[in-house]
């Protein structure tokens, strides 16, 4: 059987192998057959992948190139797709951080982006300075503000002399010395625009700081303030008086060439008055030379005075620009108590200029006129000159001053001179018609030219005229701003005092009210202090006292211990006394009951007890055994084991004898009867009880015979409680008895148990040496 | 002393027969001799009776113990 399954197996095996080994060529083959379809099919699937593979990493590179979020999200997910698109793509696209808004910048500036930005400066430090203010962006400043405040004026002030620069420039005909304040004030103009904003810049950011750093301290504040108030007033003073300085000096310039002006006027007029005198008057030649010198003597003092005129205008206009820098000097220092003064010296300023201007006006108008009476004057004595040469061309002989000659003259004379005259009226009359022709074409181009001439003039005069007219405007307009100002401080400090009494009245309510809170803060503070130091205090105190009182407790413990040890010392000796006392007594009780005589009780155990009694007073339990006692063994004492013992056989007998008497049989007869049984009954006389009772051992003489038997081994008690098992006049027989072994019994028992306990305390209180 | 109870019953009892039968013996002989003419009846009669007298003394007293009382039982 196991041959067949070894042989079957290993045909199995055999066979597998065999199987095996012509299937492997055949597997080759259909491997290198298939291999050409396969391989087609693998190339097919490998390119396939491959190809889906390529696009897929090409899609994803170019979707992340693309979108760099997505290349965030490949790159966290998938682990070096990072490196493969830093190699393909470059570094990733820095991170966008959203532009933060960034303070103005300092960029090349013009007057709307100052004030724009002095607005802006306002308005931060409006929003974070107390919110009763309006955010207003009025011309006024809202608030004494030290540092923003001269954001805005500097810009007026630039504006403003800008303008007076470029006024003055177009107001002095002398060129010469051209306002300084145009081409510098241009450049400064700029860079103080730039500072200014810069300064804005400064102030917005100082603004938008402001709200970030802490309230300086009010003494900082007060101090800065003054500090600021006592540069002020320093530079307030300088200014001032540099102002009056100047404007003084500039006054007086101008005042001088005004007056030199003037003069020059008045030489001027002077001169034309008498050229005009000269040329219109008929006065002999003395008169005329006179005259003529008087004439001469005017022109050189009008020269004189022309010069002087222009000497000291130069000098004035010198000192006006002089002035004018001064004023802008102080304009630039930005010191607000100092503007009515460069108001007003400005306005001096002007009105020096502008009466300088109309004395200039006035001079040139006056040497035009001077120029056309000189001229007219020439024209005039050349005419003269032509007459009288031609006068004295035709009549030689007379000489000048022909108006004298009235009989001189001949009849010829007179014809010739009549010829002459009438010759000179034709020729006169025909240079008049020439003239007429030529002075309409003259007056023509002189009226043209005077058109021009007086077009320019009314030109200048118009622009000095608007230029005028716009500095006074503009220095009414300052005059009124500055009123305005003034108004608008005035009401300013009355609303800032009424605002400062709100505030003083809000202060002293949220003062109060802190207050109440601090105090409250404080008294709490306060009281939690005390408490805690009060606490403290009691904890050591009760520590002390604690450890005071461990102390004193560890001492009385330990006194107390002492005190215990002696007492329990004394106590022991004292249980010992007693003990030994009880003893002793309980001995004497012991040996009293050992006085019992035959057939005599003891002697009454009372006193045996009672010093019992007395040496055990405390002793509950020999207090309770020595009170068990019976009664009649105290007064009368007990009977002996021997006595009893002796007495029984007595009781024995006679309850032998009326064994039979109970209560059914107590006549006579049975009396006889039980006697009789008595004699005739032979029993043993004891016999040893058995430890169970049967009810036949209830009979009295079995009973008896128990008794007997027990009392002759000593055994009171089973004898007793054999004879207590007795009936009828049997028990009445032996009831004394009975009585008296109880008694007996029992005191001997308490005396045991006394002696038992005496003995036990004694062992308790004797202590081993 | 229970057990010597008996004896002086017993002795009360002999004590009171004698007694008694002396009493009757000489009651007896009195009346025989005196109302009956020395008849013997009377004697044995005075005897008798003396002699049950005591006898039922003796009784009662032996039997003192066990009898119930009225009063004891009315009490109860």
């Amino acid at each position: 059987m196991l041959r067949v399954c070894w042989k079957g197996a290993n045909a199995a095996a055999r066979n597998c192998l065999c199987g095996k080994v012509p299937v492997h060529p055949l597997q080759h083959c259909r491997r290198y057959t298939s291999a050409g379809n396969s391989g087609s099919a693998a190339g097919k699937i490998v390119a396939a992948s491959i190809l889906t593979v390529g696009g897929g990493l090409g899609g994803t590179i170019l979707y992340a190139k693309w979108d760099p979020k997505f290349r965030a999200n490949v790159e966290k997910s998938v682990p070096y797709s990072d490196q493969l698109f830093e190699m393909a793509l470059g570094p990733p696209p820095p991170p966008f951080i959203p532009m933060q808004k960034k303070p103005v910048k300092a960029e090349p500036l013009q007057i709307s982006s100052v004030s724009e930005a002095s607005k802006d400066s306002k308005q931060p430090k409006a929003k974070s300075k107390a919110k009763e203010k309006q955010p207003e962006p009025a011309p006024v400043d809202p608030k004494p503000a030290v540092e923003e405040a001269p954001a805005l004026p500097p810009q007026t002030i630039e504006e403003a002399s800008a303008e007076a620069a470029h006024i003055i420039s177009a107001m002095s005909e002398v060129q010469s010395v051209p306002a300084p304040g145009t081409s510098n004030e241009a450049v400064p103009a700029e860079s103080e625009a730039q500072t200014s904003t810069v300064a804005a810049e400064e102030c917005h950011e100082c603004a938008s700081h402001e709200p970030a750093v802490k309230e300086r301290p009010g003494e900082e504040v007060a101090a800065r303030l003054a500090q600021q108030d006592k540069a002020e007033q320093d530079a307030l003073a300088a200014l001032s008086f540099n102002l009056e300085d100047t404007l003084g000096f500039s006054a007086k310039l101008t005042l001088q060439a005004i007056g030199a002006q003037e003069a020059a006027l008045t030489a001027i007029g002077t001169h034309t008055h008498r050229l005009r005198e000269a040329m219109d008057s008929e006065d002999p030649p003395d008169k005329k030379s006179a005259q003529w010198r008087e004439l001469e003597d005017a022109l050189s003092e009008r020269t004189r005075a022309v010069d002087q005129a222009g000497q000291s205008l130069l000098q004035a206009k010198e000192q006006l620009e002089k002035l004018r820098v001064v004023i802008n000097g102080a304009k630039e220092s930005k010191i607000e108590a100092a503007r009515p003064q460069i108001l007003a010296a400005e306005e001096n300023l002007h009105s020096m200029i502008v009466d300088l201007d109309k004395v200039v006006t006035k001079v040139q108008a006056a040497q035009t006129e001077a120029k056309i009476v000189s001229q007219y004057s020439e024209l005039v004595n050349e005419a003269k000159v032509q007459f009288q040469k031609e006068l004295s061309s035709i009549t030689p002989e007379v000489q000048a001053n022909w108006k004298g000659l009235t009989g001189k003259l001949s009849a010829d004379d007179l014809n010739s001179l009549i010829a002459h005259a009438h010759r000179r009226i034709d020729q006169l009359n025909r240079e008049l018609a020439e003239q007429r022709v030529r002075e309409q074409i003259r007056i023509e181009a002189a009226l043209e030219q005077q058109k021009h001439e007086h077009q320019r003039a009314v030109d200048s005069a118009v622009d000095k005229a608007i230029q005028h007219n716009h500095e006074q405007l503009r220095l009414e307009q300052e005059k009124k701003m500055q009123e305005v100002r003034e108004v608008m401080e005035a009401e300013m400090r009355t609303q800032l005092r009424r605002q400062a009494a709100a505030h003083t009245d809000h202060l002293r309510d949220v003062l109060k009210v802190q207050e109440q809170e601090l105090r409250e803060e404080a008294q709490e503070a306060l009281s939690s202090k005390m408490m805690e130091q009060e606490t403290q205090h009691r904890r050591l105190a009760q520590e002390q006292l604690d450890s005071f009182t461990l102390d004193m407790n560890s001492a009385y413990a330990r006194l107390k211990g002492m005190e215990e040890a002696i007492d329990s010392h004394v106590v022991a000796e004292e249980e010992a006394r007693k003990a030994h006392q009880l003893w002793l007594s309980v001995e004497a009780l012991n040996y009293t009951l050992k006085t019992a005589a035959a057939d005599a009780p003891t002697e009454p155990l009372e006193g045996a007890v009672r010093t019992i009694k007395e040496s055990c007073a405390e002793n509950e339990f020999a207090q309770a055994l020595a009170t068990a006692l019976p009664d009649e063994s105290l007064t009368r004492g007990v009977y002996s084991e021997a006595s009893l013992r002796a007495r029984f056989y007595g009781v024995r007998r006679l309850a032998r004898r009326v064994a039979l008497i109970d209560e059914t049989r107590n006549s006579l007869y049975q009396y006889f009867l039980s006697y009789l049984q008595s004699i005739l009954l032979f029993e043993k006389e004891q016999e040893a009880p058995p430890t169970k009772l049967a009810a036949q051992d209830l009979d009295t003489f079995k009973l008896l015979a128990y008794a007997t038997y027990s009392i002759e081994r000593g055994d009171l008690e089973l004898a007793a409680k054999f004879v207590n098992q007795l009936h009828g006049e049997s028990r009445r027989v032996a009831q004394d008895w009975l009585k008296e072994a109880r008694l007996t019994l029992e005191t001997k028992q308490v005396v045991s148990l006394l002696s038992a306990y005496a003995n036990a305390v004694g062992l308790g209180t004797t202590q081993a040496p | 002393m229970s057990e010597k109870e008996l004896g002086q019953k017993w002795d009360r009892c002999l004590a009171d027969a004698a007694i008694k039968v002396g009493a009757g013996l000489g009651l007896g002989i009195v009346f025989s001799v005196v109302f009956f003419k020395r008849r013997t009846f009377p004697i044995a009669f005075g005897t008798g009776t003396g002699l049950g007298m005591a006898y039922s003394n003796c009784q009662n007293d032996l039997r003192s113990p066990y009898l119930v009382h009225s009063n004891a039982t009315k009490e109860q």
